[in-house]
């Protein structure tokens, strides 16, 4: 298993990442209203461009591989589509923003490009899915609203590979499939195992979250044919739709994960509050956790380097103990004794995020919870070789998925051995 | 150290890792606005259940979850009237300063003596595993602090008195 590249692009979170069809540029959004092009130069990623138009917090970017157009969103009810255009005086080549008509009137959340790229799905607080696809004739992009059975914040979306149907989790702990299908824009798709006739707004599915937490992520399987998320309650759940579905729930005892995609037909990385990406694979018994695709024994950590972010200070005396008793061990003891921290590494690991190293920093690669996993690279066979992560550390990181990294429990169980 | 702190404190550790999974959460409620949700209670599904970890009937902490914030409140033990006037005057003194120690409430949640509003903002620009440990060293130290105080009090009540009766000798 290669070590990850790790790229750290900035100490303030960041919000959203999308990479260029070639993989040279990504846009990021550095939790702020306005989102960077950056172009790789050797091992930095160097800011060439800024798209500045939100006047809020930007949530989410996609970039479209084939057109290749941006699309941005952000908290301030907004979205805009970036394209490259030629300044007709000097010939150079910008990005210039469209804005879209959501007509939603709370923050967009979350924002994908269809398979096809003639449409995107914004994500809202109105609990509402704007679909957008261009009208021509007036040279802007109109949006129409899925609003029906959804109940609070939409928290994420995803496009179905057909270009027609859409999953969406949502802040009223369901995630449900819906058909997006526009007249203009879309042929009349054949039948798929979520539904035979599919007009504009047709729930195909709707499933709850295993013990009632907001679904954060969702995910189309490649072939479009299972469906998969994660929600508040760490639990990631896969749906094989039909007139019985069969549904696989993995709980795991480790914090919630935000963010998924799938690698293959049978494998998916899923990231959040543990600030390590998890592997997990489908075998003839079900779904399960295979592993990290983190090193959590700390090796690959001295290559991030910079400094964490401070923590308040309590003004009381800090009773640093002074002379022989100030040694490791004594203050293990000690902050056992006095703060609870538990001497079993598995359990700070399973609730923390992984164990702290004697710095005070995590032993994950991420420092703080990830928030978006996305494919970068794929092998010769269509299944997803490469995915990168980035998180509220502002970290970039370029993972391989290696199908085996060896059981989570054998690697804890060294962390435990390293102190 | 008392043998029923520990399990007390690694109860709030793990209850409180637990919850500070926070994300940005623009308000449904209001546009263009972004307020903790455990304060505004304007969203029921944003919220999640209170809980209270109590160690005995007057020291107790009560965390209230939401989807970008939690709010953590604890009762300090106060076992006779002077530690409840200098519990009193303690958490006034760090209240009235609250925005230094950044994760402060200006005003405790009734019932409790002092209370934490840790948003997303928080837990982005500092680390989650430090801010638990803070909040875990404050109980472990407060306690610590106002019997300090008590001793310190009765000494120099004792220091004064006796110089007083002196001149009656």
């Amino acid at each position: 298993m290669s070590a990850p590249e790790i790229y750290p692009l900035a100490t303030v979170p960041i919000t959203s990442h999308a990479f260029s069809a070639d993989r040279s540029q990504v846009a990021v959004s550095f939790n702020s209203e306005e989102a960077q092009i950056l172009t790789r130069q050797g091992p930095e990623w160097i800011p060439i461009e800024t798209l500045a138009e939100h006047d809020k917090v930007i949530t989410s970017i996609d970039w479209a591989p084939k057109t290749n157009r941006i699309v941005t969103c952000s908290q301030d009810r907004n979205a805009y589509v970036w394209t490259e255009t030629p300044n007709p005086v000097t010939g150079e080549i910008k990005w210039k923003p469209t804005l879209v008509l959501l007509r939603i009137n709370r923050a967009a959340t979350y924002v994908r490009w269809s398979p096809f790229e003639d449409k995107f799905a914004v994500a809202s607080g109105a609990r509402a899915i704007a679909i957008c696809s261009f009208e021509s004739d007036n040279d802007w992009w109109v949006a129409k609203h899925l609003k029906k059975p959804i109940r609070s914040t939409v928290l994420s979306v995803e496009w179905h590979p057909n270009n027609v149907l859409l999953a969406a989790g949502s802040a009223d702990m369901k995630a449900r499939v819906l058909s997006a299908y526009i007249k203009d824009v879309d042929k009349r798709p054949s039948g798929t195992v979520w539904g035979e006739k599919l007009p504009f707004n047709t729930l195909c599915g709707e499933y709850s979250s295993p013990n009632g937490g907001w679904v954060h992520s969702v995910g189309f399987s490649p072939s479009g044919d299972v469906l998969a998320f994660a929600s508040h309650d760490s639990c990631v759940t896969i749906v094989y739709p039909g007139p019985t579905p069969s549904i696989f729930t993995v709980k795991m005892n480790s914090l919630p994960y935000v963010t998924l995609t799938w690698t293959a037909e049978d494998t998916l990385v899923a990231a959040g509050h543990d600030c390590h990406p998890m592997l997990f694979q489908a075998d003839s018994s079900g779904w399960k956790a295979v592993g990290s695709l983190d090193d959590v024994t700390g090796s690959s950590k001295s290559a991030s380097g910079f400094s964490s972010p401070s923590t308040p200070s309590f003004p009381g005396r800090s009773s640093t103990p002074v002379g022989r008793l100030n040694n490791e061990a004594f203050n293990r003891f000690r902050n056992a004794d006095s703060r609870g921290t538990s001497g079993s590494a598995a359990l700070q690991a399973g609730l923390g995020g992984g164990a702290s190293g004697p710095d005070g920093e995590l032993l994950t690669v991420h420092q703080n919870t990830i928030t978006s996993v996305r494919p970068y690279d794929y092998a010769p066979d269509g299944t997803v070789a490469k995915v990168t992560t980035t998180g509220v550390d502002g970290k970039l990181v370029v993972w391989a998925v290696s199908a085996t990294p060896g059981s989570l429990a054998g690697k804890l169980g060294s962390v435990h051995l390293r102190h | 150290m008392s043998n029923s702190l520990r399990p007390y404190l690694a109860a709030v550790r793990s209850t409180l890792t637990a919850a500070m999974t926070l994300e940005n959460f623009s308000s449904q409620v209001v546009e263009r606005h972004n307020k903790p949700e455990v304060e505004a209670r304007a969203t029921p599904e944003a919220l999640l259940n209170p809980l209270v970890i109590s160690r005995n009937e007057n020291e107790r902490v009560l965390i209230e979850p939401s989807i970008n914030s939690i709010r953590l409140s604890i009762k300090i033990k106060q076992a006779d009237e002077i530690e409840r006037i200098l519990c009193h005057k303690f958490t006034r003194f760090m209240m009235m300063r609250a925005e230094n120690f950044i994760i402060l409430r200006r005003k405790p949640v009734s019932g409790y003596d002092i209370s934490f509003l840790i948003t997303n903002f928080h837990s982005e620009t500092m680390l989650k595993h430090k801010l638990v440990d803070f909040i875990i060293q404050f109980m472990e130290e407060v306690d610590k602090e106002i019997s300090e105080m008590k001793l310190s009090l009765n000494a120099r009540a004792r220091i004064v008195a006796e110089s007083y009766l002196t001149t009656f000798d």
